[in-house]
């Protein structure tokens, strides 16, 4: 009972923290969806432990804290690539800028360095 | 104005101005009318002010971004002002601006020409794995090319028009890809890609590094980027 209670409460911490984030336009739109469904499954798999075990039984695993750890291990992973990915665009990105930026400016100079008529 | 072309040198520089000056100064000397770049790539120092005083036009990167940027907004540069040619020479001194009349000679039959250091002028070295990996570089970019292609790590390069407008939109960044992937990519879009020998002399300023540890992270790092650039479409 005493676990239920601990993971009830991360649960809807973790869920508060997420939907605070939103509220505050800190996460983009587009992350909205992948942690509100990351939110609602730890808030029911908090408050129903016992669910974790029937699933892990039906997939073939033996227990519900194995199977916790693996799916937990492999979203991370798939999160990480995500991450490097999109550090990867922006860097594309800013580079794109730093050009247009160092172009600019040397127009700028050229054209301050003309005589005024 | 070069075999009634309009040619630009492009010269990346980062932290140069020990030898910036000088390296604007010989290109003017050998190369009168030429325009030169240099590319300030989020340089520290003072390189772009004294390239700018030495007469050399000057595009300042607010941060660095390594060669294979600093050569992306030089062909960019080169775009827009519509150069029918573009050469790449290093801020360093190595190379010798009076092969440039050579290297675009070499760009009647060829797209991309490389001025390579072990075809039989001048007596540059090197040794140990960072050696074999650009033999082995070497061997299999002349496969690809169906021509002999000496040394593709070379920085000392002339490309066309055609290619300045392909440079101008995409020219990787990444260590030695700006090299060896831009070799890969242009003998896959059909462009011929020759070399013309080249002597190297030493560097005005800095030292090629020596250890071999690092000339074995060389050695992994070109065989990565190869078999990225190849399997990439």
């Amino acid at each position: 009972m005493r676990l239920t209670v601990l993971t009830a409460i991360t649960a809807v911490i973790l869920l508060a923290v997420i939907a605070e984030l939103l509220r505050r336009r800190q996460l983009r739109e587009k992350y909205t969806v992948l942690w509100m469904a990351v939110g609602l499954t730890v808030v029911v798999l908090g408050f129903f432990p016992s669910l974790l075990n029937h699933l892990s039984r039906a997939v073939g695993v033996a227990s519900g804290a194995s199977l916790v750890l693996f799916l937990g291990v492999v979203f991370l992973l798939l999160v990480c690539i995500h991450l490097s990915w999109e550090a990867s665009r922006l860097e594309e990105k800013t580079r794109t800028l730093a050009e247009e930026v160092a172009l600019i400016k040397a127009h700028l100079a050229e054209r301050e360095r003309e005589p005024v008529e | 104005m070069i075999n009634d072309q309009r040619v630009l040198i492009i010269v990346p520089a980062m932290n140069e101005a020990a030898s910036i000056a000088d390296v604007v100064g010989e290109i003017r000397g050998e190369l009168p009318g030429t325009d030169i770049l240099v590319v300030d790539d989020g340089s520290t120092d003072d390189t772009a002010r004294i390239a700018c005083d030495a007469g050399a036009k000057v595009l300042r990167l607010p941060y660095n971004l390594g060669v294979g940027g600093a050569m992306r907004l030089g062909y960019r540069y080169a775009k827009v002002h519509d150069y029918e040619a573009a050469v790449q020479v290093d801020a360093d001194g190595q190379h010798d601006p009076r092969y440039v009349p050579k290297l675009i000679d070499a760009l009647q039959d060829a797209s991309l020409v490389i001025g390579a250091r072990f075809a039989g002028e001048g007596d540059y070295q090197v040794g140990g794995p960072r050696r074999w990996a650009m033999a082995a570089l070497a061997f299999v970019l002349s496969k690809m090319a169906k021509e002999r292609l000496t040394d593709t790590t070379s920085g000392f390069r002339a490309c066309d028009r055609a290619l300045i407008e392909l440079f101008a939109e995409w020219y990787p960044v990444e260590y030695l890809g700006d090299t060896v992937e831009v070799v890969v990519r242009v003998i896959r879009l059909g462009y011929q890609v020759k070399q013309v020998p080249v002597a190297m002399r030493q560097r005005f300023s800095g030292m090629p590094s020596k250890s071999p540890a690092k000339a074995l992270i060389y050695l992994s790092r070109a065989f990565f980027s190869l078999v990225l650039a190849i399997t990439r479409r």
